[in-house]
């Protein structure tokens, strides 16, 4: 199971050092600088649309929610209508507080047997690295807009300035590109220091790790250590966004390509990773769907025609029983 | 069906947030700007470093600076010229810098506002010149 | 069983050191259930019935079955969309492994939820995407091999499909829905298991899973009356089959069959002969349970349409289901897609109460717990709670009620109401986080004994602690595999707590029209204070 580890950081070194070599080379860094990017966005953009209708094709034929608190009975019974929603609205914040809270991971426990006890005890870091590293992520992709937005709206400059709250450092430094890192970190150690998560881990798991500590790394050394011209980057990237892309000027170090690239390969791999988890929660029938099947009839476009053991042919079967036994038949013979 | 519009309007909705810079962007592309350098700093021809440098530099440098002037008492800035002659420059961003340099809006504020930059400089200190204006 | 708990309680949790795909599954005696007899799959007209058994190198697999299993995961990949996504999304954070009583009781790690899920993953990759096609084994795909179909019979059956997981899981991924689908898979090649084919083959032809024909139905029912004839004084008449009743009344078959379900059975009975109810109960939609739950969709179907068809040929009402939990979640979630609309019923309306069931507006069927609750509520039960006063009772939230409906406060407030002595177990052990019995789905069988009493540990710990900490001396419940599997699961982990139904007790509290003063209980033991009483 090291070789799944071995194998996902070989694969983001690589493609790193690809592009490194490549930004490095005049020629090439249109390609890593342009082409590649703009065949990422495309690729993700498709995708994803492409996956997400792949799961819409299928119907959902039955409503199984996972109910997780009390239904909606009798009047005086407390019905819980988040948890156990029998309403549009209440599934609408059931799932609110499970995309942007992590609800269900924040119910995570740990069981141990200790002696002759089963004992569980609340384990919040999982939610909490969770939570801190999808936030992150989208402070820094926002941020990030700054780079792709002329004149860039005060919104971005907000984030900016709650990000680097503490002033530390020049540049100032942003809270969420470490958080990033950090939390990227604990999850790959989480997946190597627990046995179980380390059984069930996957290149599928690593690789996509190693390519975001990749990225994250990259961005936080070209920020604080190599202090890249931002204003050359911007020429880039504004050319990218309005379709006249141009080659940045030569000064700029061939990091950038480097760190784009790893963006450009987590863009083309998302869609058919794992990663669609982002689209996929949307879809999930135990969570989007209202406990309301007793209420309201749930249709299934392929209910099938059936035959079973009608009334008629188990008294068919049993008729003469029946009779010595008294009980009202259909037919006296 | 019903279903079929809530997910054709989330993938919508996806798609116009992933592709907001085109179209926010649209046909108010601008060029990046330039710099501009102000008469007095024409005229002194060179910096404290070369202009590649200052353009990397000149965030650190201010830093080293601030430190320099706040906590040793130490205001000087050595910079030995082309010639190797040393020239002294008081490390002041009001007086020596914007001294020079004294069209603060055209010269930092266009490059820090297209990187969207804020220097927390100015919380402190007053571009000299802009406070003519207001006294005016 | 030959091992004792605490020998059970050392439970090793490391995973091997081979790669899962690699760790073959344990056919030993006892690590496994017994097929379907030949006999039953031909009477269900199921595929490849033969004599086989899991112990056997050779399973006898139809020739094209790689095909079969292939065409029919395509097909519900495009039937389902909750297999789809669930076959995509996760992402193996790890949340659900120690939510499973199996993992937890057995440290087993195929026993974690996702992994459970990536025995089946694994072929889906390899048939259905890129990466799988182009990476194999890199990409977490395999063959599909007679070594896969073996392990998915061993680990789809070591789940109780009692969806706590899926509480857990960040996107909902229900992995009875993930074991469902196999299962069905399963039965496409032949490979199932006598206890779930049995009571299917049974449930088609006699109307119940324990193949009781309609006169002996009558005769267990009247056995009861005389029963509660002696216990109360109150003569019974209870009507079958009987056209222009108000109600049917459907219960599991189970709870007519053995101990402690049937005092469940005559709590029904007294309550509805105390409150005047104009009901009938059914020799031919006399099952509540569905095992075609555990089969497929179509033989769920098949089964169920049972209870809209016989309510539709006597011209009742509305129907009232009895204590199950299985049966309960086909009821919530499946049966009136299945097998509605119900239109020929009317909306339930308590004939005693006036309450009308909004709740169960489509379906038109409610739980007796609903039922009852209601009646309480109102004051029309005259109740004696101090007769259940020797009883300590703790509750047990059944997995279905409680994780596929949401039935959690209405047994609670009909238990309060009849006992005295009521104490809950710890929070992460009940509700919506409640654990399974540890047999459920099918799975209710002797040979597996070692499996089924590992994973009923977290179930019986929890009881353990609220018998140690108060002296809890009962467990309620309201599911008849619960009653049938929960009494030798206290037996080994927690001698000395028994097991009751919830309308066990509401019987015992109710006080009768006409009634003679009670010195037995529902299960003719002497009620405490009735001996002493004479004493004195």
């Amino acid at each position: 199971m090291i070789v799944n580890i071995l194998m996902s950081l070989v694969a983001v070194v690589v493609l790193g050092a690809i592009a490194f070599a490549g930004g490095s080379v005049p020629g090439l860094q249109m390609v890593f600088g342009i082409w590649i990017p703009y065949a990422a966005a495309v690729i993700f953009l498709l995708g994803f649309i492409w996956r997400i209708f792949k799961w819409a094709k299928s119907p959902v034929p039955f409503r199984i929610p996972t109910t997780c608190g009390q239904q909606k009975s009798l009047s005086w019974i407390k019905h819980n209508s988040i948890d156990n929603p029998t309403t549009t609205k209440g599934v609408i914040l059931r799932m609110f507080f499970e995309i942007v809270t992590f609800r269900s991971l924040f119910r995570n426990t740990k069981s141990r047997v200790i002696g002759d006890r089963v004992s569980y005890e609340w384990e919040i870091w999982l939610w909490l690295a969770a939570l801190a590293f999808h936030y992150s992520f989208l402070t820094v992709v926002i941020r990030h807009m700054r780079l792709f937005l002329e004149p860039v709206p005060a919104c971005i400059g907000i984030i900016e300035t709650l990000d680097s709250f503490f002033q530390v450092g020049l540049p100032v430094v942003f809270a969420s590109g470490l958080v990033l890192l950090g939390a990227a970190l604990y999850l790959f150690a989480r997946r190597v220091l627990i046995p179980q998560v380390k059984y069930i881990s996957m290149i599928a798991d690593y690789f996509p790790l190693f390519l975001i500590i990749g990225i994250a790394g990259t961005g936080l050394y070209m920020r604080y250590f190599l202090r890249v011209d931002i204003h050359a980057i911007k020429q880039l990237t504004m050319g990218l966004v309005t379709l006249k892309a141009t080659v940045p000027p030569a000064n700029v170090s061939p990091m950038l390509y480097a760190h784009l690239f790893l963006v450009s390969a987590l863009l083309i791999y998302f869609p058919f990773s794992k990663l669609m988890h982002m689209g996929g929660v949307f879809l999930s029938p135990t969570r989007n769907l209202a406990n309301n099947s007793r209420i309201k009839r749930h249709i299934n476009p392929w209910n099938p025609d059936l035959e079973f053991v009608t009334y008629e042919k188990y008294e068919n079967e049993f008729r003469e029983k029946m009779i010595e036994a008294g009980l009202p038949v259909e037919k006296e013979s | 069906m019903n279903e079929k519009i809530k997910i054709i309007a989330g993938v919508a909705i996806f798609a116009v947030i992933f592709t907001c810079p085109l179209w926010i962007n649209m046909g108010k592309a601008k060029e990046a700007p330039v710099p501009v350098l102000a008469e007095k700093a024409k005229a002194a021809k060179a910096c404290i470093l070369p202009k590649d440098e200052m353009r990397a530099k000149h965030m650190k440098i201010l830093d080293g600076w601030r430190n320099s002037v706040v906590r040793d008492g130490q205001r000087i800035h050595m910079v030995k010229d082309a010639d190797g002659k040393e020239k002294e420059y008081e490390m002041s961003l009001s007086n020596t810098c914007l001294g020079c340099h004294t069209n603060k809006a055209e010269f930092c504020d266009k490059c820090h506002s297209y990187a969207s930059v804020n220097p927390y400089c100015w919380d402190c200190h007053v571009d000299p010149n802009a406070k003519k204006e207001a006294s005016l | 069983m030959k091992i004792k708990p605490d020998e059970m309680l050392k439970i090793n949790t490391k995973p091997p050191k081979a790669h899962w795909m690699d760790v073959p599954p344990d056919f030993s005696e006892g690590k496994y259930l017994y097929p379907a007899k030949p006999k039953t799959l031909e009477y269900l007209h199921l595929p490849n019935p033969r004599d086989w058994s899991p112990a056997d190198e050779d399973w006898k697999l139809p020739e094209n079955w790689q095909k079969i299993i292939h065409d029919g995961f395509k097909e519900r990949l495009d039937k389902y969309r909750s297999l789809k996504v669930f076959m995509d999304i996760c992402v193996r954070c790890g949340a659900c492994a120690d939510k499973c009583h199996f993992y937890i009781g057995g440290g087993d790690p195929k026993n974690m939820p996702v992994l459970r899920a990536e025995l089946l993953r694994s072929i889906y990759r390899n048939d259905f995407t890129i990466f799988g096609k182009l990476f194999g084994r890199l990409a977490g795909a395999r063959k599909l091999t007679p070594q896969v179909i073996k392990e998915w019979f061993s680990y789809l059956y070591q789940c109780t499909e009692c969806r706590r997981c899926s509480v857990f899981c960040p996107y909902g991924i229900d992995t009875a829905e993930i074991t469902m689908m196999g299962r069905e898979l399963l039965n496409l090649i032949g490979v199932n298991i006598n206890w779930i084919k049995d009571p299917v083959s049974n449930c088609s032809r006699t109307g119940n899973h324990l193949g009781i024909q309609p006169q002996n139905f009558k005769e267990i029912i009247e056995f009861f009356c005389d029963d509660i004839e002696e216990i109360t004084g109150v003569k019974i008449n209870p009507s079958f089959n009987r056209k222009g009743a108000e109600v049917l009344f459907v219960t599991p078959s189970g709870d007519a069959f053995a101990d402690p379900g049937t005092y469940t059975f005559m709590g029904y009975l007294m309550l509805f002969e105390h409150i005047g109810l104009d009901y009938t109960l059914s020799t031919y939609a006399s099952e509540g349970g569905n095992f075609g739950l555990f089969t497929s969709s179509d033989m769920m179907k098949k089964l169920n349409a049972k209870m809209y068809h016989e309510a539709k040929r006597l011209g009742v009402k509305h129907i009232i289901g009895g204590e199950c939990g299985h049966m309960w979640r086909v009821i919530n979630q499946y049966m009136d897609t299945m097998n509605g609309p119900a239109d020929f019923l009317e909306v339930p309306k308590s004939p005693i109460t006036g309450t009308v069931f909004n709740s169960a507006a489509s379906t038109k069927m409610i739980h007796i717990a609903e039922f009852t609750a209601d009646l309480i509520r109102n004051n029309k039960l005259k109740l004696d709670p101090s007769r259940n006063d020797h009883l300590r009772v703790t509750w047990h939230d059944s997995c279905n009620t409680a994780r596929a409906m949401g039935l959690l406060d209405e047994p609670r407030y009909v238990l309060n109401a009849v006992c005295n002595n009521v104490f809950e177990m710890p929070p992460s052990t009940t509700r919506e986080y409640t654990f399974c019995c540890g047999s459920g789905s099918g799975t209710n069988t002797e040979e597996i004994m070692e499996q089924r009493l590992r994973g009923g540990l977290p179930r019986a710990n929890a009881v353990k602690y609220v018998h140690d900490k108060y002296d809890v001396n009962m467990l309620g419940c309201v599911c008849a595999i619960d009653r049938a599997v929960l009494p030798p699961l206290m037996d080994y982990w927690v001698p000395g707590v028994a097991v009751t139904g919830l309308h066990e007790l509401v019987g015992n509290a109710l006080v009768m029209d006409g009634e003679i003063e009670r010195t037995l209980n529902l299960r003719m033991e002497d009620l405490p204070g009735a001996e002493g009483d004479t004493d004195e």
